[in-house]
């Protein structure tokens, strides 16, 4: 089992490195032989050293965008979570609510962001658009979760569990304890699978609402020097700053794996390790 | 009906008594009609029957998971209408909790009815040593055999004390091997609960292997049409499964689902 996985794993870090190795000093070397100015494809090594020489600048808009990826993030799950609890309680509001949330999530989010600007502070607005691309995967992931909870188990719950009485605030209560003793570890790998969409979505909504921010003429995000540099061609701080972008899609990403990873390995097939 | 064994030597106080019972679906299949079974104290009973016949739904009403159309689940010399901490239920899949230890997956009934995990330490301690996993408490279920979930399982009903257990085809999904173990484990575990036990399955050879009474079932609407003797409760001598006395119970059985069957196509 264990010993398989880490057999494999020198390999899938270092092959993946090398080619990245290679595939920049292939880039490198391109640029250098034939002389391509720096305002058509700058250099890695002059990439660097704007990243380094831009930094002050570059770090503050990457604290910017980062802070509202995660916060849009954070709200999403609170706003998710919250409202699947709610649907997954009673039928009447899951009815009346669900087809709202299916409306928010497949209206192209790019052609709020214009809308919201208008009616919201610039922050604020940009922070909206991330909380709504990445509220719908979490909305619906855990729905389906907390709905996978096996039939049998639901029957012994009722055999052992469920309170004689049929008032309705009895039967609330018996539908709270299995949402906390069997829905809620039983939905803990969609959200998380859903979480793991909403961080990328998180960070594309931030994107998108910056640029569409910017050229309303101002914002300090990431996506605002890219169309700042653009305007100005200079191209090495655009790439610097898409640099740090990815960067930042990389870390989010393999933070929510590593989450995944700790909350399930005990028990879930997507987590356990696997043999070769 | 048919008698093959000797009737017990003093008749035991019924347990629980299905009576006159019907079980209409809402989708208009009739899974029961005219279905009676006494259940008595200390006895090993099996609902024998060919598939779709009812035999799980018997096992949901006397659960009072589901309710009868007709007739009445008595409970004998008892007036409270909650017997639900008396029974303790085997699905066919183990169902445990795969985020759960094996520990804690014995613990649920307990936590249901409200005891901590400290109080329930020692209930939970004795129940995995009657299925002899006390190795195994913080192993999780994927980590187990198929046969050992279904220990697992049977200790998470045993934690309750019940005095009755009901089975639903525990076995049904586990090679003959590890099925043969878990039937002498189970005769030895009644002996030492003396707890009542309500098997359904649909093999004539585990029925023949574990019962005290044999309840055949007809095709749907299910009933009992014949019913037979088997051994007494307890565990079985360790050449029963090669002895005469159980190849005849089995034929007793196979022939009386025979006439069933062929009474059927008439």
């Amino acid at each position: 089992m264990a010993p398989g996985r880490r057999q494999g794993t020198p390999l899938r870090v270092v092959l993946p490195l090398a080619i990245f190795a290679a595939a920049i000093a292939a880039w490198e070397a391109v640029v250098r032989l034939k002389g391509i100015p720096p305002y058509i494809l700058p250099a890695p090594s002059l990439i660097a050293r704007t990243m380094a020489a831009d930094w002050p600048l570059l770090q503050s808009s990457l604290l910017t965008t980062l802070g509202t990826t995660l916060a849009g993030l954070a709200l999403a799950v609170i706003g998710g979570v919250g409202l699947a609890v709610l649907l997954s309680l009673s039928r009447i509001v899951e009815y009346s609510l669900y087809p709202f949330a299916v409306v928010l999530q497949v209206t192209p989010v790019i052609a709020i962001a214009p809308l919201l600007l208008i009616y919201m502070p610039q922050d604020v607005a940009v922070l909206a658009c991330a909380w709504l691309v990445a509220f719908f995967p979490v909305l619906s992931n855990t729905m389906l979760g907390l709905q996978s909870v096996d039939r049998n188990l639901m029957e012994l719950f009722q055999l052992y569990g469920a309170p004689a009485s049929h008032s309705p605030l009895a039967r609330l209560g018996a539908r709270l304890k299995a949402l906390w003793y069997l829905r809620r570890p039983a939905a803990l790998p969609a959200f998380l699978a859903g979480l793991r969409i909403a961080g990328g979505l998180s960070l594309i909504g931030a994107v998108v609402a910056e640029m569409a921010a910017g050229s309303a003429g101002a914002g300090s995000g990431l996506a605002y020097r890219i169309i700042e540099s653009q305007y100005r061609l200079n191209i090495p701080r655009l790439f610097a700053a898409l640099v740090l972008l990815a960067a930042t899609g990389i870390g989010l990403f393999l933070a929510l794996a590593a989450l995944n990873h700790v909350l399930l390995r005990h028990w879930h097939e997507s987590a356990a390790p696997r043999d070769p | 009906m048919i008698r093959v064994a000797m009737p017990m030597t003093q008749p035991a106080p019924t347990l629980v008594s299905l009576q006159g019972i019907s079980k209409v679906f809402s989708n208009g299949v009739t899974a029961l009609a005219g279905f009676d079974l006494d259940v008595f104290t200390g006895e090993f009973v099996s609902l024998l029957g060919p598939s779709g016949c009812g035999k799980s739904t018997v096992l949901r009403l006397v659960a009072g998971l589901t309710e009868p159309t007709q007739g009445r689940v008595a409970w004998a010399g008892m007036r409270r209408d909650d017997h639900r901490h008396e029974i303790g239920f085997v699905f066919q899949d183990p169902t445990l909790m795969p985020w759960a230890n094996v520990a804690d997956n014995v613990w649920l009934p307990l936590r249901l009815r409200g005891m901590s995990r400290r109080d329930a330490r020692d209930r939970i301690a004795e129940s995995l040593a009657l299925v002899g996993l006390s190795d195994f408490a913080k192993a999780y279920p994927r980590e187990l055999s198929g046969g050992m979930r279904m220990r697992v399982s049977i200790a998470r009903a045993l934690s309750l004390k019940p005095r009755l257990l009901l089975m639903d085809e525990p076995f049904a999904a586990l090679d003959e091997i590890t099925r043969f173990r878990l039937n002498d484990d189970l005769l030895r575990l009644q002996g030492d609960l003396r707890c009542t036990i309500v098997f359904v399955t649909h093999s004539v050879y585990e029925s023949a292997y574990l019962s005290s009474r044999v309840a055949v079932m007809s095709a749907r609407p299910g009933r009992v049409v014949a019913e037979i003797d088997g051994e007494p409760s307890g565990p079985r001598a360790k050449d029963f499964r090669t002895s005469t006395r159980y190849v005849q119970l089995c034929a007793r059985i196979s022939q009386v689902l025979l006439d069933q069957t062929s009474e059927e196509r008439l």
